[in-house]
């Protein structure tokens, strides 16, 4: 990267959930849905004493990517962690079930989910979970349709039950400041001890769920600078992609013959998930 | 359990009502010794059943205690996959049953590593497609169903039937480890989380959430006896009964919970709003 593009570049990263939204649409094609205005708030954070937020933390908009229908959905890191409770959940959910039912009425609108979360939110904790339920079923009826395509630009990372909606995404895009992992460090650190997960271990941690590392894995498809306009072209030309001939999620025979290869009896090194999960060796 | 694990302990539930449901059916080959599978017949129809359950001696240290993890996600999937691909042309789906006894996912290096979170989307996506081609999912918690344990195994059901029993527990994280988290003791933990319906672990809190379809009362929950298999069988061809009647092949029937008000609310609000 040069200079002169340095300076133009407009990090994405640094933008919150709905400037990330406008940077992705069309411009002018921009417009949200149960937005701050419509009293949408979490109705279990007052009585737990955490101030609620207008918009629950999601951003629903809809708009167009290419000209082609499309709704974002954008979590907000920046808002308890990007976790999701029972309306910032439902939001995405629902907004997911009416994309599928346009396709059904001959509407070709696609979705593209913005990835900044640690999982259920557990103030929620029950309803969290079953809004990450209905998000996994909702992602599963699109995608027969229409591409889902999620990002993980960072730099919360994508976690928990959000982690699994990510692996049900048609297309992933990570930067290098991406995690995607299922359980956060801390935790596993706490369940499984520090001999096991340094969650303090920067690098260690970027190591196995970095970006970088999800992309040599080919558990994510696209690598991307943290960049607007290289994000928005990479999510417009997966979009044109269409839906691919078998999503990864369904891939159970590839994985399992892979991990066959693996002896669980040594812990793996980075290298060791490289060399086993080698893109040369999809099948 | 496998025939591999040196303890003698007891098996647990998922395996306990496994054996039960299907009158000790073989178990399919070519699993893992934690995901047990079996075809029997439900209301006088081939069902597959399935469970994952604890194996001491497996060779993955983090799935010891019944977790689900990297083998335990993919081989659900197949267990689902082979069944819908079967009755690709079938006119009636075969039925599925997930028992569901897991007390979370696997916490570990090798699974981070190896992207268990694409592991449990694999068995997620694969419930959730069979339901959407028509095969009836039910789900019964016999146990705990925490967290991504559960939304791999069982949360993509049509139905979600649950033993009314104190050992049936529905969480996003597993009592301990969330009493850890939040620094309190697991009594502090319970009193507490008794208070706001969503935070409970207990199942009569879940109901109110409307989640459930039904709530059954057995006299044995962790060692059924004749009568207690026979209110299960019962419930469960009712709830096959109940999809078969429904149009809709998604969750919708899990809205309109008198705790889960906001969900539908959203919804309407994002449908009134939709059209450009």
């Amino acid at each position: 990267m040069n200079h002169a593009s340095l300076l133009t570049r407009e990090s994405f990263i640094e933008l919150g959930a709905r400037a990330r939204a406008h940077a992705l649409l069309d411009p002018g094609s921009f417009r949200e849905l149960a937005g701050p205005f419509d009293r949408l708030v979490s109705p279990w954070l007052e009585r737990q004493g955490v101030v609620p937020q207008a918009d629950d933390g999601v951003v629903v908009a809809k708009g167009r990517i290419g000209g082609q229908p499309t709704v974002v959905l954008a979590i907000e890191g920046a808002f308890q962690g990007g976790s999701l409770g029972e309306v910032g959940g439902a939001k995405i959910a629902g907004a997911l079930e009416l994309a599928a039912q346009d396709n059904r009425r001959g509407v070709p609108t696609r979705a593209v989910i913005l990835f900044e979360t640690g999982g259920v939110r557990l103030q929620e904790a029950n309803l969290g979970l079953a809004a990450i339920a209905d998000i996994h079923a909702a992602i599963v009826d699109l995608r027969r349709y229409q591409p889902v395509v999620g990002v993980i630009a960072g730099t919360v990372g994508c976690f928990g039950g959000m982690s699994i909606a990510a692996g049900l995404c048609s297309y992933l895009v990570v930067t290098r400041e991406a995690r995607l992992g299922l359980n956060g460090p801390q935790v596993i650190e706490q369940e499984a001890g520090v001999a096991e997960y340094d969650s303090r271990d920067r690098p260690f941690i970027w190591s196995f769920t970095g970006g970088e590392q999800r992309i040599a894995t080919g558990l994510a498809d696209r690598y991307v600078e943290d960049d607007s306009d290289a994000i928005r072209a990479a999510v417009q030309a997966l979009l044109a992609g269409g839906v691919p001939a078998a999503h990864r999620s369904e891939r159970y025979a590839h994985y399992l013959q892979c991990l066959a290869e693996y002896d669980p009896a040594r812990q793996p090194e980075p290298e060791t998930v490289r060399a086993i999960y080698a893109p040369g060796a999809k099948s | 359990m496998s025939t591999s694990t040196s303890t003698a302990s007891a098996p647990g539930r998922g395996e306990t009502w496994l054996a039960a449901l299907t009158r000790n059916a073989p178990r399919r080959p070519g699993y893992p010794a934690t995901v047990q599978v079996a075809d029997a017949e439900l209301g006088g129809r081939p069902a597959r059943f399935i469970a994952v359950v604890p194996d001491a001696a497996n060779a993955y240290p983090r799935v010891r205690g019944g977790e689900v993890g990297l083998l335990e996600g993919w081989s659900l999937a197949q267990a689902v996959h082979e069944v819908v691909q079967a009755d690709r042309d079938a006119a009636i789906k075969r039925p599925i049953v997930a028992i569901v006894d897991t007390p979370s996912q696997a916490y570990g290096r090798r699974e981070e590593a190896f992207g268990i979170h694409q592991a449990l989307a694999g068995a997620a996506g694969a419930y959730a497609t069979a339901r959407l081609q028509g095969h009836p999912v039910i789900a019964l918690l016999v146990g705990r169903a925490m967290s991504g344990a559960f939304l791999a195994h069982g949360y993509q059901a049509n139905r979600l039937i649950a033993l009314d029993d104190a050992g049936v527990e529905v969480h996003a994280m597993g009592k301990q480890a969330a009493a850890r988290i939040t620094m309190r003791s697991v009594e502090d933990l319970e009193s507490f989380a008794a208070s706001v319906p969503p935070m409970a672990y207990d199942i009569g809190n879940y109901a109110t959430l409307g989640l459930l379809w039904k709530m059954i009362g057995v006299k044995h929950a962790a060692q059924p006896d004749a009568a207690d298999l026979d209110t299960v069988h019962g419930a469960l061809q009712a709830a096959l009964a109940d999809i078969q009647a429904d149009p809709h092949p998604d969750l919708r029937s899990r809205l309109g919970g008198q705790n889960r008000q906001a969900s539908s609310r959203v919804r309407e609000v994002l449908a009134q709003q939709w059209q450009d």
